[in-house]
């Protein structure tokens, strides 16, 4: 029986407003940082860019070729990758190792390495006692930062690309992707620590630690003596929501008390997780110079959002298995749940951060029901839709392009985005960029069930389901776990790590190609027999590519997993 | 080459031998998808042959999935092979033009009789009623009839002459009075025919740039499905599932996109095939797909828009002169003046006054671009002259008060005046009606709907002009233009980023029917204009250009309709091969089997069958075209999304299902 859940659709109701009225400001935002001539936070931030700039070398109104920001892009992960690397294998006998944490072997090293440069935030290891607090910061803290801003510059790049070649008044001139340093720093000092800032001061304000002091003994009731480890929680916290980065203070991630104590922080992390990725969606509106077809991209979304929240709640509230025994089930199932979640609090929390590249946990998705568990799976095989900051931007785009394309030919013009041709290069690379994260997560999952079968912690269904989650975080660089796999292996370090790798650096390359190709093509201007991508009708259209496409590439694999657990 | 059927006897039987031909593997590749389909049936066959041998059960299942994959590598081919088969046809009955000739070359002052495909450019032959032109060549002197029958299918004659832009002539064709002296101006084996031939046969045919991107997309999707397959055994491992090789085969042929596969080089061959049966030329697939995605059409105003020919309407008197007088003198200064605006004022002076005598001319002063005037001079000495205002105006004694308002008002309505003079003294104005062609408005409307900017290119002055444009409905006009200002006006609109087609007959329109995204020369044009055209309209009919762009919109269309249904199709066939697939290992997952049908090995042959029954099933279509309507996008866009997007959802539900119900009862399975 179905219970009408509306404590969860209050919740959600309020999230989306909240979303929504914070599009423009913060998109408007995001639009001054990367693309206008001046704004009003010059004087703030200017004088410390300008320092920054100059100790690194660079000049940040040079124009890079697309393939100059690529290599660029690629070289400072890569050197940021191996420092990080150096760091874990080495930090037993590094500074800053209190808690004498020893070195991490090679394929955990690497596993995490590319898990933080990816901004995936897969966890093979227990913070708490396998990472000095050099690591914690250098490679956790530092690269959450780092990671994001990475997607940011690759999102203004790939906005460039499609922007409107009118000269706008206040707009820098577009010439070509832009400036890789420019767009890095800024992102860290206009967007992701500003921010950071005011979340954490909210998070603070609702009882979230943050202190840098040791952890605290105390007596229990009984008169025994227990610890609560404290620290700088908030500042963590913040970033992970707001960079999608998803790696917790915690083991238990964002169902730990300290890192989410009230449903008040649980609409906030959510909110963070959104705005960004979101807001991004909503600056490439301004750019191409019609917001519509930023409104219609993000109605798109937030249509599979409320349908897959949907259907996970249904599945949660409404238990088969459970219903039969002598229990209350009112609450819905409330197995790996916080009691002051909820079923809907937990659900709308696990739908936001798999359908953006987060990856943080409220609750453990190994207890959902088969259903349940299908929707966060499904949303990071649609490639976590929100995705990450910029790369949410890239990756929706893969599937515009696929979209215009098709539809595009039914009112009999050769299909064009934007008033620009789609042609054969365009296809090639938007193709090859879809068919990326098919391949990782198939070929993965396909070698992991075969070569890492001890691995899962449960039989049948339910273990092949586990296997199938942690290659499909790993593509979709979210970095949620469904839990009861045992990834602490070489060969799941190893291979998922690849596969992380693959997901990110292939995938940004790729439509930063495509962006600079439609870059260099004409514009024709709209008429009554253009393809509109600014109308409703493209929204549906959208929705209708991305759940066939998706459903088609990945209902065998379901059906050997969450979708056969269902059926039973 | 009128309308024909889109099969016949003959081409069934040819197009059947062709399609085996394009087995080939090496052909094949061309189209992934169904080399892919063609790699399954050799790999299912020699299972079947295995399995038949070894004695299993499961030989017929496995013969039949192979058999069926052979048929669809079949329909696909066919379909193709059939497309090509009515361009064949079209090349065959040009071919039969190209008969033995027999030449009079001129030499110096001698005729020598040559073998006509000895002739080179810059020959001269003479060529006299009743003979065949031997090769494509420009009058240079005489005048003549001749009948185009076998290149436009048009039967009455065409009036060639020496001169102006009714001077070329085509290899082919035939004298039918007179004598014409030729210069020819292609070698042999070069010719206009010779082109025509092997554009309509196909030989030259490549791939145009959206269909390389569209069988991109087509590799793409395959590759993901082979990504599904080749993964699937691995996976399911984990569950101890095993899925036979056949399964997977019949599986992955059931999901790549086989029936666009299939059709999609016959909806490009048909499309330009649909062009030839509007007796217009495409020289490229490319040029056809491009005039779907024109925004601006330029639209000469004389031929096109209106009928063309002015034709005398009234005489106005002026003055103390009567309308005999202003009558009389538009005879004389006409008698000799044979163009068609001449003819017309002498009839229509003949129907006022009846008994209007010959005069005795002594000498003809024809129209020329410098004068701007035209008339005759009498044997007794009086000038009659005739012309537009501005020149005459200059030329007369005196240009008398009011004269200019009833000019004027004639332009106004669109008319063209032109004023007589009988020893440089004024006396009327001619009333020339140009009259804009009946249904032209209505056209025009349809691009209007379609998004397309129309804009009228005149020679006119800017009010007859305007009164033409508003009277038809076109959205700009471009007054006293000539024809070298084409190509300004072409590039203005391509630089605001729009695509131009236009038409032209002229040499001095050959630089713009170049720069044009799609240029429509007339083949009554120069050689010149055909050359730089890349479509060649043979009615010689300028406002063949509508047409011409509706059907490259509807190639376009049954492109993205059939590839939209052949996508969503695979979602029905997901639900009846999936349950089939792990029916035995996963029972539960027959609660999927939503159409019931009987057995596993029956779902996988229903669908099979569908994906092949479907291409053949949509040939025709593919060689009509999907319906179109002159629209907004967003009109059709909802229609085709309707008909091809739920139907493609919907109809394979249906046809598995009827298809199980059909092969159960035959206890096929």
């Amino acid at each position: 029986m179905v219970q009408v859940d509306f404590a969860g659709i209050v919740q959600a109701i309020i999230i989306i407003v909240v979303v929504l009225a914070l599009t423009r400001p913060v998109g408007g935002y995001v639009v001054a940082v990367y693309f206008k001539e001046r704004s009003r936070f010059d004087t703030l931030f200017g004088p410390f860019e300008r320092a920054l700039f100059r100790i690194l070398g660079v000049n940040p109104t040079e124009n890079m070729s697309v393939k100059r920001y690529i290599l660029n892009l690629l070289l400072l992960n890569g050197l940021m990758a191996v420092v990080v690397l150096v760091i874990l294998l080495n930090q037993a006998s590094l500074p800053l190792n209190p808690n004498g944490a020893p070195n991490m072997a090679i394929d955990q090293a690497f596993n995490t390495a590319t898990s933080f440069i990816t901004n995936t935030n897969w966890q093979s290891y227990a913070g708490e006692t396998q990472l000095s607090y050099l690591s914690q910061m250098v490679c956790i803290t530092f690269l959450m930062f780092t990671s994001a801003a990475t997607g940011l510059a690759a999102g203004a790049a790939f906005i460039r690309g499609f922007a409107s070649r009118d000269k706008r008044p206040g707009f820098r001139q577009i010439s070509g992707m832009g400036n890789f340093y420019f767009d890095f720093v800024r992102s860290l000092t206009r967007v992701l620590i500003p921010l950071a800032l005011i979340v954490s001061l909210i998070l603070v304000a609702q009882g979230v630690p943050q202190t840098l002091n040791g952890p605290l003994t105390y007596k229990t009731a009984e008169g025994a003596s227990d610890t609560l480890y404290r620290g700088p929680v908030a500042s963590l916290e913040s970033i992970k929501h707001l960079g999608t980065n998803g790696g917790g203070y915690y083991a238990q991630n964002s169902a730990f008390p300290y890192e989410n104590p009230t449903p008040v922080t649980n609409v906030v992390e959510i909110v963070a997780m959104l705005v960004l990725p979101i807001s991004l969606i909503y600056a490439f509106g301004v750019l191409v110079g019609n917001t519509r077809e930023a409104w219609v991209l993000i109605g798109a979304l937030i249509v599979i959002f409320v349908v897959m929240l949907s259907i996970g709640l249904a599945a949660e509230t409404s238990n088969q298995a459970l219903s039969n025994l002598a229990v209350n089930q009112s609450a819905g199932n409330m197995q790996g749940k916080e009691v002051r979640f909820g079923v809907s609090g937990s659900m709308i929390f696990t739908v936001t951060t798999t359908s953006t590249g987060t990856g943080s946990v409220n609750s453990m998705l190994d207890s959902y029901t088969a259903l349940g568990g299908l929707v966060p799976l499904s949303l990071l095989m649609l490639n976590s839709p929100f995705a990450g900051e910029g790369s949410g931007l890239l990756s929706i785009l893969i599937y515009v392009i696929l979209a215009v394309f098709i539809a595009g030919l039914m009112v009999g013009r050769a299909p064009q985005y934007l008033g620009r041709k789609i042609e054969s290069k365009e296809v090639k690379l938007t193709l090859l960029a879809f068919l990326v994260h098919p391949i990782l997560i198939l070929g993965g999952t396909a070698a992991g069930v075969v070569f890492a079968a001890g691995a899962m912690g449960n039989p049948g269904f339910h273990g092949f389901t586990e296997m199938l989650y942690a290659y499909a975080t790993a593509a979709a660089n979210n970095g949620s776990a469904f839990a009861g796999l045992h990834a602490d292996t070489p060969f799941l370090n190893y291979t998922l790590g690849i596969t992380m790798l693959l997901g990110r650096y292939v995938t940004f390359p790729l439509m930063l190609l495509v962006s600079n190709s439609f870059m260099q093509k004409k514009i024709t201007p709209y008429d009554v027999g253009t393809f509109r991508t600014d109308k409703w009708l493209f929204g549906l259209i959208l929705i209708g590519v991305i759940v066939i496409l998706g459903a088609l590439t990945f209902f065998p694999v379901l059906v050997l997993g969450p979708l056969g657990e269902a059926l039973l | 080459m009128v309308d024909q059927k889109w099969y016949s006897r003959t081409l069934l039987t040819d197009a059947l031998r062709a399609s085996i031909r394009k087995f080939d593997p090496r052909l094949l590749i061309a189209n992934p998808v169904m080399f892919v389909v063609e790699v399954g049936f050799v790999y299912t066959f020699i299972l079947a042959v295995s399995a038949a041998i070894s004695g299993s059960g499961k030989a017929t299942f496995i013969g039949q999935i192979s058999a069926i994959l052979l048929i669809t590598v079949f329909f696909a081919t066919f379909s193709e092979a059939i497309a090509e088969g009515r361009g064949k046809a079209q090349a065959e009955s040009l071919k039969k033009t190209k008969k033995e000739i027999t030449a009079r070359k001129v030499v110096g002052d001698e005729i020598v009789e040559v073998d006509g495909h000895s002739l080179v450019k810059g020959d001269v032959v003479r060529v006299t009623a009743g003979d065949m032109i031997p090769n494509d060549g420009e009058v240079i002197k005489g005048r003549g009839a001749v009948d185009e029958s076998a290149i436009t299918g048009e039967s009455a004659p065409v009036i060639r002459e020496s001169g102006g832009d009714f001077s070329s002539v085509t290899g082919g064709t035939t004298l039918l009075s007179d004598e014409l002296t030729i210069r020819i101006t292609a070698n042999p084996g070069e010719s206009f025919l010779d082109k025509m031939i092997a554009l309509v046969e196909g030989a030259s045919r490549q791939k145009t740039p959206n269909e390389i991107a569209l069988t991109m997309v087509l590799a793409g999707l395959t590759w993901i499905f082979l990504l599904v397959i080749v993964t699937l055994n691995a996976l399911a491992s984990y569950e101890g599932v095993f899925v036979d090789a056949t399964t997977l085969i019949a599986l992955l042929v059931c999901l790549i996109p086989t029936t666009i596969g299939g059709l999609l080089s016959a909806i490009g061959i048909a499309g330009m095939d649909r062009v030839t049966q509007f007796n217009v030329i495409a020289k490229s697939g490319k040029a056809v797909e491009a005039s779907g995605d024109i925004n601006t059409l330029i639209l000469d105003k004389t031929g096109t828009i209106t009928i063309g020919n002015r034709l005398a309407e009234e005489f106005i008197p002026f003055g103390d002169k009567t309308g005999a007088d202003v009558t009389k003198a538009a005879f004389l200064s006409s008698v000799r003046d044979e163009t068609p605006e001449g003819r017309s004022i002498v009839r229509l002076a003949s129907k006022l006054v009846p008994d209007l005598a010959e005069p005795e001319v002594r000498d003809v002063i024809d129209f020329s671009a410098d004068t701007k005037m035209s008339g005759v001079d009498l044997a007794d000495g009086s000038e009659i002259r005739k012309g537009a205002f501005d020149v005459m105006s200059a030329y007369m004694n005196y240009v008398p008060k009011g004269f200019k308002e009833i000019v004027d008002e004639i332009s106004r309505k669109g008319a063209t005046p032109l004023v007589v003079s009988v020893d440089r003294e004024p006396i009327g104005v001619i009333h020339l009606k140009d009259t804009v062609k009946p249904g032209m408005r209505d056209r025009l409307h349809e691009l209007k709907s379609m998004g397309i900017k129309t804009v009228m290119v005149t020679g006119d002055n800017r009010l007859t002009a305007a009164t033409i444009a508003t009277e038809a409905g076109v959205d700009d006009y471009v007054p006293e233009s000539k024809p070298e200002d084409k190509i300004d006006i072409v590039s203005r609109e391509q630089t605001d980023g729009k695509l131009v087609a236009m038409t032209g007959d002229g040499t001095n329109d050959a630089p713009a029917l170049a720069q044009a995204d799609v240029g429509l020369a007339m083949n009554s044009g120069t050689q010149a204009a055909k050359e730089a055209a890349n479509m060649v309209d043979l009615d010689s009919d300028p406002s063949k250009l509508i047409p011409v762009v509706s059907i490259g919109k509807q190639l376009l269309m049954t492109r993205g309709a059939i590839t939209t249904f052949s996508i969503v199709n695979d979602v029905a066939k997901y639900f009846a091969i999936i349950p089939a697939v792990f029916a035995v290992a996963i029972p539960q997952v027959n609660r999927l089997n939503i159409m019931a049908l009987s057995s596993p090995s029956s779902a996988i042959l229903s669908a099979v069958i569908f994906n092949a029954l479907i291409i053949p099933a949509l040939i025709p279509l593919a060689m009509r075209g999907v319906k179109y309507k002159p629209s907004d996008a967003s009109t059709i866009l909802l229609r085709n999304i309707a008909i091809y997007g739920v139907g493609g959802l919907i109809v394979p539900f249906i046809g598995i299902k009827a298809i199980d119900i059909i092969i159960t009862s035959l206890h096929l399975v």
